[in-house]
């Protein structure tokens, strides 16, 4: 039982990671699901019928949901704030109704046949991309990232391209959530569209808000106590919407930038102090 | 005069409905030159600045930085052949440290992100380089206090030094010291003075006329969008055309 609860939220640590490293350069995506649902029918028709070793398959799934990712995202990461909030949910219904029609696929009924998803391959997934995450957190291209997020217009005058940064954190988000739907439909060994809803991709965002946006680990502690939880608390079950809702509307009020609210320090500094500006 | 030029603005035009901020302007920035810009609120200063650098798009006219022609090219183009420049309104990166500030712009990081990521080896120079632009603008030993918390005179130099950082050939200052009081001012021209070694040419919008007076090689006046006036900061202050634009009809 614990080990299914822990799976479950290794899986949603890195789903919230993928929006966060989107949300990093400006881009809110409400398109995680579709990511996600692309990573797992990808790998899963690559392990389950084609026969190719879970790793390779896995890598091969990252890269084809980061492609999408960058193709819908060329065009979509134009557009700001709610516009770009619908595209991606417009992208979520796309890939759902997309897969619901691809019969080799297994169309509306679903797909099986993948096995080998375990604790402790989310547990090892977790903890590499969680590496690479700091890796990125200490570097300057955090600050870049920063920078476009801030002031886009001056990041570019300064000579960053906007959108293709725009489209490395999209993109990378894409791939992390497509990593977590390989392990989901490994782990399940029989998935269909209807998994891959909307409110999934909801679900993932308000995680991420819920821990905290501007830091790694907010993630990890939102889909954490958002995974946990319900579980824990039988009797609330029913109520889960109701009470995640709640949880969200008054932390929006009092603690607008999540529960861990803090900006990692990077490794530019020459003497390496951490920044504690008020507000920050 | 006919010294090579950095900029080459021709029959430049820019309009919002029917405002026209910039209407059929022509300007050229000499090699080594300070120019200074001049003109009331609402002349289209900020307006040439903002079409030069690609915040706006030109409606009509031609525009050559050092034989590239810049109509039609995206910001960080713009940006990466070598135009820096600063705000009227100061847009600092708040969230950041003042050496962040300084470090975003370098031109390797900005261009390239996967040495951003993954270049570990060059961090230490860039982190140098970023405190080199700091001490000429008189702020390394801010380095590691938020952008927010500066001054508003720190806030102009850093804006100075981030624009340095990227090694620009033409700097464009949009009012540098608005908002400083006197001391600050005297310090900013000596620190615009030390600047000026850095690039190739400067375009210098001030209203400050002490500032222009002592730093300009050549201002140009501005009214409407067009250029009424052009010639040494004396001639061009004294020009009638300039003179009316600031004080009206009646004088």
């Amino acid at each position: 039982m614990i080990a299914d609860h822990l799976f479950f939220t290794c899986i949603n640590i890195l789903l919230a990671w993928s929006v966060y490293v989107s949300l990093l350069t400006g881009s809110l995506s409400f398109a995680q699901g579709a990511f996600m649902a692309v990573g797992c029918y990808a790998s899963g028709y690559f392990t389950a019928k084609m026969g190719l070793p879970m790793l390779p398959a896995t890598g091969l799934a990252a890269l084809i949901s980061a492609l999408i990712a960058a193709l819908v995202g060329y065009p979509a990461l134009r557009l700001r704030g709610i516009y770009l909030i619908l595209a991606t949910l417009g992208l979520t219904f796309c890939i759902r109704v997309l897969l619901e029609n691809m019969d080799f696929l297994g169309g509306i009924g679903g797909f099986g046949g993948m096995k080998g998803g375990d604790l402790p391959k989310a547990a090892a997934a977790v903890v590499l991309i969680g590496i690479v995450l700091w890796l990125l957190s200490i570097s300057p291209l955090q600050r870049v990232f920063d920078a476009v997020r801030e002031d886009d217009r001056v990041a570019a005058a300064l000579g960053i391209n906007v959108t293709a940064i725009r489209l490395i954190g999209f993109s990378a988000g894409a791939a992390i959530a497509a990593v977590a739907g390989m392990l989901y439909g490994h782990y399940m060994s029989f998935v269909r569209p209807e998994n891959f809803d909307v409110t999934l991709s909801i679900y993932v965002v308000l995680y991420l808000v819920l821990g905290g946006v501007n830091n790694l680990y907010g993630a990890i502690l939102g889909a954490a106590i958002m995974t946990l939880l319900p579980e824990y608390i039988r009797f609330l079950a029913d109520w889960r919407p109701t009470v995640f809702g709640a949880a969200i509307l008054v932390l929006l009020l009092f603690r607008p930038d999540g529960l861990l609210s803090f900006r990692p320090r990077t490794a530019l500094s020459k003497h390496g102090r951490a920044l504690n500006a008020p507000g920050v | 005069m006919q010294a090579s030029h950095v900029l080459s603005v021709a029959n430049l035009s820019k309009h919002f409905g029917g405002i026209h901020a910039l209407n059929g302007i022509d300007l050229q920035i000499h090699e080594g030159e300070i120019l200074g810009l001049i003109g009331p609120n609402g002349a289209g200063k900020t307006a040439l600045i903002n079409t030069i650098t690609g915040f706006y798009r030109a409606d009509s006219g031609q525009m050559d930085f050092m034989g590239h022609n810049l109509v039609g090219r995206s910001l960080h183009e713009i940006g990466r052949l070598g135009i820096g420049r600063t705000f009227q309104n100061i847009r600092l990166f708040k969230r950041m440290t003042v050496l962040e500030n300084v470090m975003v712009a370098n031109k390797t990081y900005a261009a390239h992100p996967w040495s951003a990521f993954w270049g570990f080896g060059q961090r230490r120079k860039a982190v140098d380089e970023a405190m080199h632009w700091l001490q000429t603008m008189h702020l390394s030993h801010q380095a590691d206090v938020s952008a927010q918390s500066l001054s508003y005179g720190e806030a102009r130099r850093l804006e100075i030094a981030r624009a340095l950082a990227g090694y620009p050939a033409l700097l464009l200052l949009d009012e540098p010291a608005a908002g400083m009081n006197e001391g600050e001012t005297e310090a900013l021209i000596q620190d615009i003075q030390t600047a000026r070694s850095q690039v190739k040419a400067m375009l210098l919008i001030e209203h400050d006329m002490g500032l222009i007076r002592s730093l300009s090689d050549r201002v140009v006046a501005m009214d409407y969008g067009r250029k009424i006036a052009e010639g040494s900061a004396s001639s061009v202050l004294a020009h009638p055309e300039v003179k009316k634009a600031y004080l009206g009809e009646d004088e």
